[in-house]
């Protein structure tokens, strides 16, 4: 049983790692590695800074096949977080357009930069912080986690779908209505970092550790 | 409803121990980091600021290893700041756990550190450390200045300019600290504090001269700052961060749970 971490070379792939093993005796590994990919058990797709970044490096590390086929197979579960939830819908407007993995239907947008609260309050962007995730529908992954529980968001652009089928969570900040729970058969995605969102974060990753979809 | 403010404790670690000056007069010694991370977290705290405070280049080991056991316990996000000069303490930093960085000096000697590290890494992951102090007189248009060296250097460095130019260069978020208030304990100077705050576009987190809860909520309400840093008000026992956190909800501020 091993848990395999995605490294196509973007991002902190440590807190994942340290997170995990803090819920699991099960092996967990960081690789970008195809073997061990495809001998893992189960998969994390981490991702940050800028998508196009993002997508060129799932590229020229030669795992965008593998993952597009790991996908399409929907064997093993896999967990999407951050940039990595985004990746996996149709298309981003960062960097001036993006055509993502398109595992989901959706859009990926970018706040507005003139957001004020209902207080009057300038929203910041990125949103930055602890938030509350709406659970739009049940899910084995929610086990567990109160509805309306906060998380910890680190983000500049936000999922938006169009099909309920796949919602799963979302948060409000300033005007949007920001998707940030997204699935399909074997595979979650989340927003937030779950790695840093101390105990509902930790709830969140043993479900998906545990989780036999 | 929304996202909630943020009440981060900060440790300010020399040579492996948290320490805090109390009024300018001696060091007192506030705990082992990864105990103290533990029982802020356990608190329910938003987030920990971890500041090596050590000169010595040999100690820098033990802050490594500092923040190793720290984020293999404590899951809520970690900044890691003081000394941070080049990518490469960066990427030390963020392989041994921390969450994002704080850059202080390095951003004064060489702005252009700040535009190569965003790049590198992620706006998200780098904070600049903003000390200011007010250099205009009574009655006239309030002034801050950038200062370095503890606030013992002027840099001549207008510190709302300062803040937009390093928002322009990269950085994710802003502490900003009052070199007037800190260690005071008499409350934010919260002029500088809402004059960089509605100059930028990115969190603000509040710093220096925290002494009671009332100044906690004024940092948010009064200073729009995002998030408040104290440190030794939660080292010695005197408020919990549970207590905090029901002060600022009792004054219509949202915290998390």
């Amino acid at each position: 049983m091993t848990i395999a971490v995605i490294d196509y070379g973007m991002g902190n792939l440590h807190s994942v790692a340290k997170a995990l093993e803090h819920v699991t005796h099960e092996n967990v590994v960081i690789t970008r590695d195809a073997r061990r990919i495809h001998g893992a058990t189960r998969l994390v797709l981490p991702g940050q800074g800028a998508i196009r970044d993002c997508i060129g490096e799932l590229e020229r590390t030669e795992l965008r096949g593998m993952v597009d086929e790991l996908l399409a197979a929907q064997k093993k579960p896999l967990l999407g977080i951050c940039v990595g939830q985004q990746m996996l819908h149709e298309h981003s407007e960062e960097n001036g357009g993006v055509d993502c993995l398109g595992f989901m239907p959706g859009e990926v947008r970018r706040f507005p930069v003139d957001m004020s609260d209902e207080s009057g309050n300038r929203c910041k962007v990125p949103h930055m912080g602890w938030n509350l995730v709406h659970q739009h529908q049940k899910h084995p992954l929610w086990e567990g986690i109160d509805q309306n529980e906060h998380f910890y968001f680190v983000h500049s652009y936000y999922v938006e779908v169009d099909d309920d089928s796949v919602l799963f969570g979302a948060t409000d900040y300033g005007r949007v209505n920001a998707h940030v729970a997204t699935g399909r058969d074997a595979t979650f995605a989340v927003q937030f970092h779950p790695e840093k969102s101390s105990r509902a974060g930790l709830r969140l990753l043993e479900n998906f550790v545990q989780w036999m979809p | 409803m929304g996202l909630a403010k943020r009440i981060i404790p900060c440790l300010d670690v020399d040579a492996g121990r948290v320490v805090k000056g109390v009024n300018f007069v001696g060091i007192r010694d506030a705990g082992d980091p990864v105990e103290v991370a533990q029982r802020y977290n356990h608190q329910g705290a938003d987030e920990i600021t971890f500041l090596d405070i050590t000169a010595s280049h040999e100690d820098r080991a033990t802050t490594v290893e500092m923040v190793e056991r720290i984020a293999g316990e404590v899951f809520i996000p970690l900044t890691v700041g003081g000394g941070i000069r080049t990518c490469d303490d960066i990427r030390t930093m963020l392989n041994a756990g921390a969450d994002k960085v704080s850059i202080n000096t390095a951003a004064v000697h060489d702005p252009d550190f700040v535009y190569e590290a965003a790049e590198r890494f992620g706006s998200q992951c780098i904070v600049v450390a903003i000390d200011a102090k007010r250099v205009s007189a009574d009655g006239e248009t309030p002034r801050w200045e950038i200062f370095t060296h503890g606030g013992r250097r002027p840099t001549g460095l207008d510190a709302v300019e300062w803040a937009q130019k390093m928002v322009e260069l990269g950085a994710g978020e802003l502490l900003l600290t009052s070199m007037d208030r800190d260690g005071t304990r008499q409350g934010f100077d919260i002029g500088v504090t809402r004059a960089i705050s509605d100059a930028v576009s990115v969190p603000v987190i509040a710093s220096g001269g925290v002494g009671t809860l009332d100044h906690l909520v004024e940092g948010i309400k009064d200073g729009g700052a995002d998030a408040v840093l104290a440190a030794s008000i939660f080292h010695f026992g005197e408020y919990s961060i549970p207590e905090a956190k029901r002060h600022m909800t009792d004054n219509g501020i949202e915290m998390r749970r």
